[in-house]
């Protein structure tokens, strides 16, 4: 960082002199393109943490990747399996690796191929640590969801502590455990209260302390000893008092007899969960907000000069890809490509701002001829995939990506065209679009109903469908998982028209043995 | 604010643990995968890895989801041609179109089963886990047998040819500058009196004589320092090293008399095959050698072997003295790790087996690290059988097993040269 690379202020009158455009990079090229890519992002003002680069190679990505996205990651078989999954299809040809993955921490961490050319080296710079290294550190989900700044630490307590487990407890043990947990990990979320924010130092403290705690009050909850004799339809009293979202979080305060080591993973596997929860939320956004800023910086060195008319071809080459959305008919369509999607919403909201039709005013007549960068801004800060939606997809869009919304019932044997891009179907389409991505209508809703603590201490769970989707199949197979941490029956009930409860599946199954 | 690092460096194996885990994790499919691979091999073919197969569901790691029926609405870019109120009939035999709610993202892999390689050493090790070589451990101690010559510095003592002449004369040049150094000082004072008595104006005949004199008694001395001297003298030293051979040679033995059909041979090939794999995970070089036998034992190549007929009875010793007429002319022991297979369908005419009893007891037992021998048939053993059990009770590296059927072989394999707990304990 020695060279200072003084920018020559940029004058009109004087000729500003390129970046070299070869396509092999060097750490000093890429010194500089940062700087110039740093600029221009601080003048659009693009808050982040600070930049950590990493470049690696092609194995290492592979790596990454089977980290799906931790860079300090625990042992377990799954990373194996996907590091393995991987490997094959990228040797196979089937798959490119990404050009870049970003970590959400402070300094937030990117890591660039080595076998990217110069141009690719920029735009994954801009993309990956401008685009999304501000969007951690704006969007209200990540601010409130994560810190950024211990998440290096936490990683990497988790994976000592567990590697602690497997020397004391075998591997075995561990695994089970970590097996039952992943199985459970997308309700291992805690969705109203925010996480307290503490460093590697004090976590490894209270550790300690809550495992003494945690013990002593799973002690006091079940001091009662079970009586057999007594009906066990009437308990004393209700509890959980209210229905539990969090699985984890309730497996960890309440089953009987789990040891404090595995309270503690469960613990982790929860708190990884939880970290991970907003990238599920902001998927269009992040990627959107992040082409949108590739796109738009090094636009804007491009028009200062600085980069090559070749550099913009390769750039434009690239990025067309990243950004194309095949249409529904086409062999490769795969849904809507969220970087598609999200890239020129972010796009259309600027153009709303800068040159609204009458149209948009009508639809947005609050940004219509505002401050295009501050209404970018605000929507990249306060919004999540599903409200972002819902606010900002415009007519134009719409009739841009010639969207159409399919109704498909059980019941009948056809499906129905219920909107397309026409005037009465504008509304609609945003509606059911946001809703695509509203996680509560794609996960599944399932409740800690009961735990019979002075009974025969069997726990049981809530189905309540979306739509009157069933549950899938595998419910038998995650059960068993459940089964492993609670250790004592597990079942799952739904509620009938008629308002029965009945039981969909239980672990162990006496339904099948009968 | 950037900072770039330079992680290429790093240890790329980041994920070798996982994999190890999920090797670890699915080791009975996997171990399955590689039994069922060993039959399309030929006998000596070790070079490759092997892929392994196993079916995705047992791999898949169960979320709950959601299933099928209920309504679902979702939104599809490109329209084309319909229009609000459009109803498309559904394929009949699919439960409406775009079943689950995810995205079609992964169906170009189907329900494929996950295919994956493995490297030949890890094919080798799952293979023959929990296996171990017969009496290696023990054998090895009293069979130190092969001596490499190593280079091991140098001596002042040896013969001629191992002198090394630059560490000689390295000591010369020390032992010259060491034995003359006084008198090379003695005599650079000389001289620079001599000078200064040659710069004087006055003339100093006597004294310059007498310094001459004494130079040249100096000069005289120093030439008399050998050049070279015994003292000098370095050899090159060399020590025995005792180093446990890498040859293993293996005897394979099979019956071709009439009674034995190709079916029975196919199955004797995959123990063949099975004991080759095995030995060729602790030794270099392996020489297979071929003995057919009926009445009369003959060495043949691996086709041969196989694969021609031939009728007539059977006299098994007549096998058991061929392969031990192989050993004392080609094979010494003392070089070679001695294998031995047999394999027969138990038939053999009664009065030659106890020969081969002390056939083996007297002369190929002592030689060979492990005999085993298998008998493929459905039928009740015969004298062979019956004599080779009495072996089998003195003799720990002799073993007999029993195949009935192809499924036997990899079990019956196993077992014969698993793990001995009891010499643990």
């Amino acid at each position: 960082m020695g060279t200072a690379n003084t920018k020559a202020p940029s004058n009109d009158t004087q000729p500003v002199k390129p970046l070299d455009d070869c396509p092999d990079w060097t750490f000093e090229l890429l010194e500089k393109y940062q700087t110039e890519i740093a600029r221009v992002a601080k003048h659009y003002r693009l808050d982040t943490y600070t930049n950590q680069i990493e470049v690696i190679t092609a194995e290492q990505m592979m790596d990454a990747y089977a980290g799906v996205g931790m860079p300090i990651g625990y042992n377990h078989w799954t990373f194996g399996k996907k590091f393995i999954q991987t490997e094959q299809t990228y040797k196979r040809g089937q798959m490119g690796l990404a050009y870049e993955i970003v970590i959400n921490s402070s300094p937030c961490i990117s890591y660039l191929m080595e076998e990217n050319t110069m141009p690719m080296q920029a735009l994954v710079m801009a993309h990956a640590c401008y685009g999304h290294n501000s969007f951690f550190k704006g969007n209200y989900l990540f601010k409130s969801w994560t810190d950024a700044s211990s998440i290096i630490d936490y990683l990497l307590f988790a994976k000592n502590y567990i590697a602690e487990c497997e020397h004391k407890y075998g591997i075995n043990d561990v695994e089970a455990t970590l097996d039952a947990c992943h199985a459970l990990m997308n309700h291992g979320v805690d969705r109203y209260k925010r996480p307290q924010k503490i460093s590697l130092d004090e976590e490894l403290k209270r550790q300690k302390e809550r495992e003494e705690y945690l013990q002593s009050q799973v002690n006091m909850l079940w001091r009662t000893v079970p009586n057999a004799k007594k009906d066990n339809s009437e308990h004393k009293y209700k509890f959980p008092s209210e229905p539990q979202e969090n699985i984890l979080y309730f497996i960890e305060k309440n089953a009987p007899l789990l040891k404090p080591w595995q309270r503690e993973i469960v613990r982790i596997v929860r708190k990884i969960s939880q970290y991970f929860y907003p990238q599920k939320q902001t998927q269009v956004m992040n990627e959107g907000w992040a082409c949108f800023w590739h796109y738009t910086i090094l636009n804007h060195l491009y028009d200062e000069g600085l980069v090559t008319d070749k550099f913009m071809l390769e750039f434009l080459h690239s990025h067309t890809n990243v950004v194309a959305q095949q249409e529904y008919n086409s062999k490769y369509y795969s849904g809507i490509n969220p970087y598609a999607l999200g890239f020129n919403m972010f796009i259309d909201i600027r153009r709303i701002c800068e040159h609204p039709t009458e149209e948009d005013k009508e639809f947005f007549p609050e940004i219509a001829g505002s401050n295009w960068l501050d209404t970018l801004h605000f929507a990249m800060e306060n919004f999540k995939d599903e409200s972002f939606i819902s606010q900002y997809l415009s007519p134009k869009l719409i009739r841009d990506f010639k969207l159409f919304h399919i109704h498909d019932d059980e019941k009948n044997n056809y499906v129905e065209i219920g909107a397309i891009h026409n005037e009465q179907g504008y509304k609609k389409i945003r509606h059911k679009l946001a809703d695509q991505y509203n996680l509560s209508n794609i996960e599944v809703n399932i409740q800690i109903i009961d735990a019979n603590i002075d009974g025969d201490r069997s726990l049981t769970l809530r189905y309540i469908p979306h739509n009157d989707i069933k549950l899938g199949n595998s419910k038998d197979e995650v059960l068993k998982h459940l089964h492993y941490l609670w250790q004592f029956d597990v079942k799952i009930v739904q509620e009938k028209e008629e308002g029965e409860d009945e039981v969909i599946a239980q672990c162990p199954n006496k339904l099948k043995d009968q | 604010m950037a900072n770039f690092i330079d992680r290429r460096l790093n240890s790329k194996n980041k994920s070798t643990v996982n994999r190890q885990r999920f090797l670890r994790r699915y080791k009975n499919q996997i171990k399955k995968s590689v039994s069922d691979a060993i039959n399309k091999r030929g006998v000596t073919d070790i070079d490759s890895g092997e892929n392994i197969i196993i079916p995705k569901k047992d791999l898949s790691e169960p979320v709950f989801h959601q299933g099928s029926g209920g309504t679902r609405d979702k939104v599809h870019p490109g329209n084309d041609q319909f229009s609000t109120g459009d109803r498309i009939p559904k394929p009949p035999n699919q439960q409406g179109q775009g079943g689950g709610k995810g995205d079609a993202s992964d169906s170009g892999e189907g329900d494929d089963d996950f295919t994956f390689s493995i490297s030949k050493e890890e094919y080798l090790n799952l293979l023959f886990e929990d296996l171990e070589l017969p009496n290696l451990e023990k054998n090895q101690l009293d069979k130190l047998i092969e001596y490499k010559t190593v280079r091991s510095g140098f001596c002042s003592e040896g013969v001629a040819s191992n002198i090394d002449i630059v560490k000689s004369l390295q000591g010369s040049i020390a032992r010259r500058i060491a034995m003359t150094s006084s008198k090379r000082k003695q005599l650079k004072e000389y001289q620079q009196a001599l000078a200064d008595l040659k710069q004087d104006k006055h003339d100093h005949i006597s004294e310059e004589r007498e310094l001459k004199k004494l130079i040249q008694e100096l000069e005289a001395r120093i030439a008399k320092v050998p050049f070279i001297d015994t003292f000098d003298l370095r050899f090159r030293n060399f020590a025995k090293q005792a180093v446990p051979t890498s040859k293993a040679v293996m005897f394979c033995l099979m019956d071709v008399s009439g009674s034995m059909d190709q079916a029975t041979k196919e199955m004797a090939k995959r123990f063949y095959i099975l004991l080759y794999l095995f030995l060729s995970r602790t030794y270099k070089n392996i020489d297979v050698i071929y003995i057919r036998h009926h009445t009369q034992a003959k060495e043949v190549d691996e086709h041969e072997f196989f694969y021609s007929q031939e009728t007539g009875g059977t006299i098994a010793s007549s096998a058991l003295e061929l392969m031990n007429e192989i050993i004392t002319e080609r094979y010494d022991d003392n070089q070679w790790n001695i294998y031995g297979a047999q394999a027969s369908d138990g038939d053999n005419w009664a009065d030659d087996s106890p020969l081969c009893k002390s056939l083996l007891i007297d002369k190929i037992l002592p030689k060979t690290r492990y005999f085993s021998y298998i008998e493929i048939t459905q039928r009740a053993h015969q004298t062979l059988w019956q004599q080779y059990q009495q072996v089998m009770e003195t003799h720990p590296h002799f073993a007999i097993q029993h195949i009935k059927e192809v499924a036997d072989i990899y079990p019956v394999f196993r077992k014969l040269f698993k793990k001995s707990t009891k010499n643990a304990a």
